[in-house]
């Protein structure tokens, strides 16, 4: 996992709210058995069209987003499905933050495991990022703030081992392995019970 | 005195390794992973690129469902895959499983289908126990007083590889149902009411527990039912106390405890409940009364109504561009409008009763002209105990089409989808744009709700139409 400390980055906007797992990528490219090559299938069904031509409409497809790293979408992003190939895909697709008034629990955990950073912000200040798309935003996962291109600022709130986790670039599984005299224990306490 | 505690508490409570801190998330101990082929290949190379094992191969149940055909294999044995890829995907998964020494119930075992549906009937899944799976349905085990959530790929690895999940602790979020439901209501409708009602994100960030004389009166099957779809309102745990119906259901199956193991673990079962007094951090109140058979009219499960009611008007942009999708005009009658394909599957509705009660209005009669329905059994034992009814002759002689057991047309990964603009009547849980087909437009119901309108060619009301006597 890459680190993530500081993004400097345009937003490309999803104004529409309950944006699922199967949107982010439609079930159909779920047959992959690798992690990496996602990024095509992501918001495929927006992306394209029935011919497979790109959908010029689309948010992502507009000229001003090519390159944007940060994702502005409606309310309740992510929910649904738990598949990790949401974040995968749009880690592969070059979108490193996910910015919503609320996103979906296990997306959010997918995500920050994958060094996107996924995080709420209040209703306000996500009317205000909905309201402006393409704008350069300057997030600072260290202090938890978003600097607007008007010198303000945006704070989130991102849970401190998350935060750690995404700061250094590695994943949860080393801690957890660290803990295998406890996890012993704790089989043995509750076999011998 | 000790502190009154919920449920949900009592089971996180007894499987910390190490308790949560402001720096670090509490280490849960899991007691079963099941898996399937989707969301494990990555996890397993997670191992193999570490150098580790799977720390309790015990304690791990994997199957094929999503990517499996539904059509019997030709008659050189071939199974008709959707792509070369579903089928590598399925032969990683039976190599993962040779490699790693875990068992899996694949083809040929009695015992493969949807996940979800094969975890209670094994009697693997038991109350008071962890469980995860690389899968949002998994909340379905929480019909048997199981603390049971979905998790990403990522995260099946740090199980297989330590049997334990780093989380933080979540909200509890108690809905309580009273009363008796009204003839022609069943669990389906309970829980599209419940989404209805709170909404999509209505349960983020918390475990809810059902509770109330509605509840305690489901069976296990329509228990299940409701706590599938706990996910769909955003909540990643669905939890009932297990009772004398959850006992009854586990009692004798191949893997719940026998003999004296079965006393003791009863007895300890009985102690899963709220104590009195127990606070949670949020509360709804349900009058079972007022649940009527119940459907969803746009593209995401919150969006439901009453078979009989009209279709809302848009609240908002948002449920307008629902609305364009669905085809569906605000002011028009839901019931009648036209239906290209009814399915009747999916670990919310595959499970004897749910055929059974399909079957009961299909009995006799014939599925409308032009229409096609797919009915697909949950497991290949739902499938054998629905053949030794004769249910599979029922569906034949009404027109339908009978599969074999998989996800099937609930998420189509298997290739069984509809086409752009066709309407289907799902028993599923998900009517997301696209979900069962790209621009395909589903509607949520009950097994009923789908025999009623198969037999009308339109969405119709089930009390329209009265059970056959069985022939
Ligand atoms: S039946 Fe549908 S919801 Fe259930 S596990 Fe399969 S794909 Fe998921």
């Amino acid at each position: 996992m890459k680190p993530l400390v500081k993004l400097h980055s345009r937003t490309v906007v999803l104004p529409f709210e309950n944006i699922d797992t199967d949107r982010i990528v439609p079930a159909r490219f779920l047959t992959t058995t690798e992690r990496s090559g996602l990024g095509r299938a992501l918001f495929h069904d927006w992306r394209y069209r029935e011919d497979g031509s790109e959908n010029p409409d689309f948010a992502l497809n507009r000229p001003e987003a090519k390159g944007a790293g940060i994702l502005v979408a409606g309310r309740n992003f992510g929910c649904g499905s738990s598949r990790e190939h949401a974040p995968w895909a749009l880690a592969d697709y070059g979108i490193r933050a996910v910015l919503s008034s609320e996103i979906a629990d296990i997306f959010r955990s997918n995500a920050l495991k994958n060094g996107v950073l996924a995080v709420v912000v209040s209703e306000a200040e996500h009317r205000w990022l909905l309201d402006h798309p393409g704008i350069e935003l300057a997030v600072d996962v260290a202090a938890g703030t978003i600097e607007l291109p008007d010198g303000g600022h945006i704070r989130f709130e991102l849970d401190a081992f998350a935060r750690q986790c995404l700061l250094d670039g590695v994943d949860q599984l080393g801690f957890l392995l660290r803990h295998a005299e406890a996890i012993a224990a704790f089989e043995q306490a509750r076999e011998a019970a | 005195m000790t502190t009154p505690r919920t449920l949900f508490e009592k089971i996180w409570d007894s499987h910390l390794v190490a308790p949560e801190s402001a720096s670090a998330p509490a280490i849960l101990y899991i007691d079963l992973q099941l898996l399937h082929e989707v969301t494990s290949p990555q996890a397993f190379d997670e191992l193999r690129a570490r150098g580790l094992t799977v720390r309790r191969p015990d304690r791990v149940v994997a199957t094929l469902d999503h990517s499996t055909p539904t059509l019997p294999p030709d008659a050189d044995g071939r199974r008709p895959y959707a792509s070369v890829e579903a089928e590598q995907q399925v032969a990683t998964l039976e190599r993962n499983a040779r490699e790693f020494g875990l068992e899996l119930h694949g083809w040929g075992s009695a015992h493969r289908g949807i996940v979800h549906v094969i975890g209670p009937e094994l009697g693997v899944t038991q109350p008071g126990m962890t469980i995860v799976c690389g899968d949002s349905h998994t909340s379905t085990h929480g019909a048997f007083g199981a603390l049971a959530f979905g998790i990403g790929t990522t995260e099946v690895g740090h199980v297989l590889a330590t049997q334990c999940l780093l989380q933080r602790k979540p909200r509890t979020l108690a809905i309580h149902v009273e009363g008796e439901l009204r003839p022609g209501v069943g669990a389906k409708d309970l829980i599209l009411h419940v989404i209805g009602r709170i909404g999509v994100n209505g349960g983020t960030g918390h475990v809810v527990e059902y509770r109330g004389s509605t509840i305690e009166a489901l069976s296990m099957e329509e228990r299940m039912t409701v706590c599938n779809m706990s996910i769909e309102a955003g909540a990643r745990a669905g939890l009932i106390a297990p009772d004398e119906t959850t006992f009854a259901w586990l009692k004798g199956r191949e893997r719940a405890p026998q003999g004296a193991d079965w006393d003791r673990a009863v007895e300890r079962w009985r102690t899963l409940r709220s104590d009195d007094g127990a606070r949670y951090d949020a509360e709804v109140r349900i009058d079972a009364a007022a649940i009527e058979p119940s459907i969803t009219y746009g593209t995401h499960p919150g969006m439901v109504a009453p078979l009989a009611a009209k279709v809302p008007a848009a609240a908002n942009a948002q449920e307008q561009r629902a609305l364009d999708y669905m085809q569906l005009e605000a002011g028009r009658p839901l019931a009648g409008t036209p239906v290209d394909i009814v399915f009747v599957g999916s670990c919310t509705n595959s499970r004897l009763p749910d055929l059974r009660e399909a079957a009961s209005l299909l009995r006799g009669r014939r599925i409308a002209d032009g229409l096609r329905m797919l009915v697909v059994p949950g497991s290949e034992q739902v499938k054998l105990d629905a053949e030794r009814e004769g249910l599979h002759d029922v569906f034949r002689a009404a027109g339908a089409e009978w599969r074999e057991p998989g996800c099937s047309m609930c998420l189509g990964m298997n290739g069984d989808i509809g086409k752009p603009g066709q309407l289907i009547v799902s028993t599923s849980n998900r009517n997301f744009e696209g979900r069962q087909g790209p621009g395909v437009r589903t509607v949520l119901a009950s097994p009923l709700v789908a025999a009623a309108t198969a037999l009308a060619g339109r969405i119709a009301d089930p009390r329209d139409f009265a059970a056959q006597e069985a022939a």
